[in-house]
């Protein structure tokens, strides 16, 4: 299973002994298989049960009978078929967009400022930074910087950029800035994890091999990032297309770009239709699933994540 | 090394100062003041929200906390005034101290099982620890709920804290599993030549080696379990937490006590961090001139 790319492999992990012995590795790791088969697989089967599920005969909203109702799955796919397009496709965007703003960042964290071990941490303390306040607030901050009085509204306007009558907020390219921005750090942090294992060396080579700098970066860094680029792309698509907080209408969205996971929000927390809810988040998973299949076989990284 | 892996490494790394080898000297090269600006200009779009949200909290604010109406303390002062926010502050501190707690330990015990010993179905463990991470948080979230209502399980802070260390448990594993792999055997085997007994080498010798990773693995975890929204939401019934109330709050205005909260807590870690980094530098540099 593809899946298995995000495990690690043996190859060059454990420098330190490893010793067969079933008993003493039984013991240490049953209390967390056991909690993450009651608090993870268990519902994960619950959430496909519920998703078959049928309304009570005579019963309350909220009241269901398990019953195979696979016409569910028809049902969200035909309400909601633009709320699913919409998260891959704003997933997809921001992917791609904070691959490109991140990239250049852990390179001259990485590779650039090797030399300065301090002003290298502190740089990467400034990545994290984001991670110390609420990720809630800061969205909501963005909101106001770009809300429709701002200065910088009005001067995207004035450049034409925005119609007179138009605003950011509440736009596709809102939900995408916002998901880009709550998703360079998780971006950034791989790809500076497999950039500063570069050997510089082979940099050193290519210019000894009279390539230009675009060769050196095409033919040495680039492949040998790979592994980053895979794990920041995956670390950074898959919470994006089950976020519903940046699409959300009190946060950077308005109903029009409402995404996968608002759907699922308000059929479970709101509607109380939670077969509809367990259909689409299982859709959510098994799309996630195969995308992501396709993509480690694609980019050949089976071993190397 | 796993992807995941990467990340937690790096964010441990970034949290509690990583020991790195120093490296040769680079030639530096035409485009390193562009990288640098940009990175620069990068950085900049980061931070923005961040000290917006420190600067608003010093908002003499009235209705909405939107629009700049003069400096005042008075929001630090009386951070309970706005009704609510302290309870729900409570909440998640109480709720993020437990999971780290419970999720650290039984975390730990599997990061060294996975890096010490080989044992059959170890890739099917492997696959079991790492699926949450790879799983969208609506889905956790999502079934979680869906289990609880057909166990008929009543939702509070309980249910909040059991979710909670579902999804920190896997980070814990991929920090300290990294930890547990870079250390040096020998030092154990010595503990064992001078007769320690299995007990006295564990106590003595691993775990205090292992204390820089652990420690990051639990910050990593409290980090995540004081911010989670979503998972939250589906588990938490009436309790309040933090992030919960931000996110009520959103619809009618949020008060600048939420902004106090966010932003002690944002100081006070990055005060923590940069001295954790720069005694560390200081370290580092005694190190070299001796």
């Amino acid at each position: 299973m593809a899946i298995a790319a995000f495990a690690p492999t043996t190859a060059g992990a454990p420098q330190g002994e490893t010793k067969r012995g079933g008993r003493t590795a039984l013991f240490l790791l049953i209390p967390c298989i056991a909690y993450l088969a009651l608090f993870f697989l268990a519902p994960l089967i619950s959430l496909v049960l519920t998703s078959f599920q049928a309304p009570r005969l005579y019963g309350d909203i909220g009241q269901y009978d398990y019953a195979f109702r696979w016409e569910n799955y028809a049902d969200v796919i035909g309400e909601y078929w633009p709320q699913i397009l919409r998260s891959f496709g704003c997933a997809l965007a921001a992917t791609v967009i904070a691959l490109i703003i991140s990239y250049p960042l852990a390179y001259f964290i990485g590779v650039t400022m090797r030399r300065y071990s301090l002003a290298q941490s502190l740089l990467l303390v400034l990545v994290v930074a984001p991670f110390f306040i609420s990720f809630l607030l800061r969205t909501l901050a963005w909101k106001q910087i770009l809300s429709n009085e701002s200065p910088i509204v009005h001067a995207l306007q004035a450049v034409s950029l925005l119609g007179p009558g138009e605003y950011f907020i509440g736009s596709p390219a809102a939900v995408i800035f916002g998901l880009v921005y709550n998703f360079v750090p998780f971006m950034t942090l791989p790809l500076y994890a497999s950039l500063e294992r570069l050997d510089s060396r082979l940099l050193e080579a290519g210019s000894d091999l009279y390539a230009n700098a675009f060769t050196t970066f095409r033919t040495v860094t680039l492949p040998l990032s790979i592994p980053g680029i895979v794990s920041g792309t995956l670390l950074t698509f898959i919470p994006a297309a089950g976020d519903y907080i940046n699409a959300s209408r009190d946060f950077l969205g308005s109903p029009d770009t409402s995404m996968l996971g608002n759907a699922v929000e308000a059929n479970f927390l709101v509607l109380q239709n939670f077969p509809a809810a367990a259909a689409l988040s299982i859709i959510l998973m098994g799309a996630i699933l195969i995308l992501v299949a396709v993509y480690v076989r694609r980019s050949g990284t089976d071993e190397l994540v | 090394m796993s992807g995941e892996g990467q990340a937690g490494v790096a964010i441990a790394d970034a949290i509690a100062a990583p020991q790195k080898p120093a490296s040769r000297r680079q030639r530096p090269r035409g485009g390193t003041w562009v990288l640098g600006v940009f990175s620069a200009i990068v950085l900049i779009y980061l931070l923005i929200p961040i000290v917006y949200t420190i600067v608003f909290s010093f908002n003499d604010y009235r209705r909405t906390n939107i629009v700049w109406r003069g400096f005042t303390l008075d929001n630090w002062l009386g951070v309970c005034n706005a009704q609510g926010v302290c309870q729900a502050f409570a909440n998640s501190i109480l709720i993020a101290v437990v999971s780290t707690v419970v999720a650290t330990a039984i975390g730990t015990a599997a990061a060294i099982a996975l890096a010490r010993y080989r044992f059959r179905a170890k890739s099917a463990v492997t696959l079991l620890i790492f699926l949450p991470m790879a799983t969208p948080e609506v889905v956790l979230g999502a079934g979680l709920a869906a289990q609880f209502l057909t166990a008929g399980v009543q939702k509070g802070i309980a249910t909040i804290i059991l979710a909670h260390v579902m999804f920190c448990v896997s980070f814990v594993i991929v920090t300290v599993r990294a930890r547990v792999a870079s250390l040096d055997p020998a030092m154990e085997e010595a503990g064992r030549d001078l007769y320690g007994s299995p007990a006295q080498v564990f106590f003595r010798i691993t775990l205090p080696l292992l204390a820089p990773g652990i420690a990051a693995a639990a910050l990593l975890s409290f980090a995540l379990s004081f911010d989670d929204f979503i998972i939250t939401s589906f588990n938490s019934g009436p309790v309040s937490t933090f992030p919960k109330f931000i996110y009520t709050a959103a619809a009618r205005g949020i008060p600048a006590e939420a902004n106090v909260i966010a932003s002690a807590i944002f100081l006070l870690a990055l005060a923590a961090v940069l001295i954790t980094q720069i005694g560390a530098a200081v370290r580092r540099k005694r190190v070299s001139t001796r």
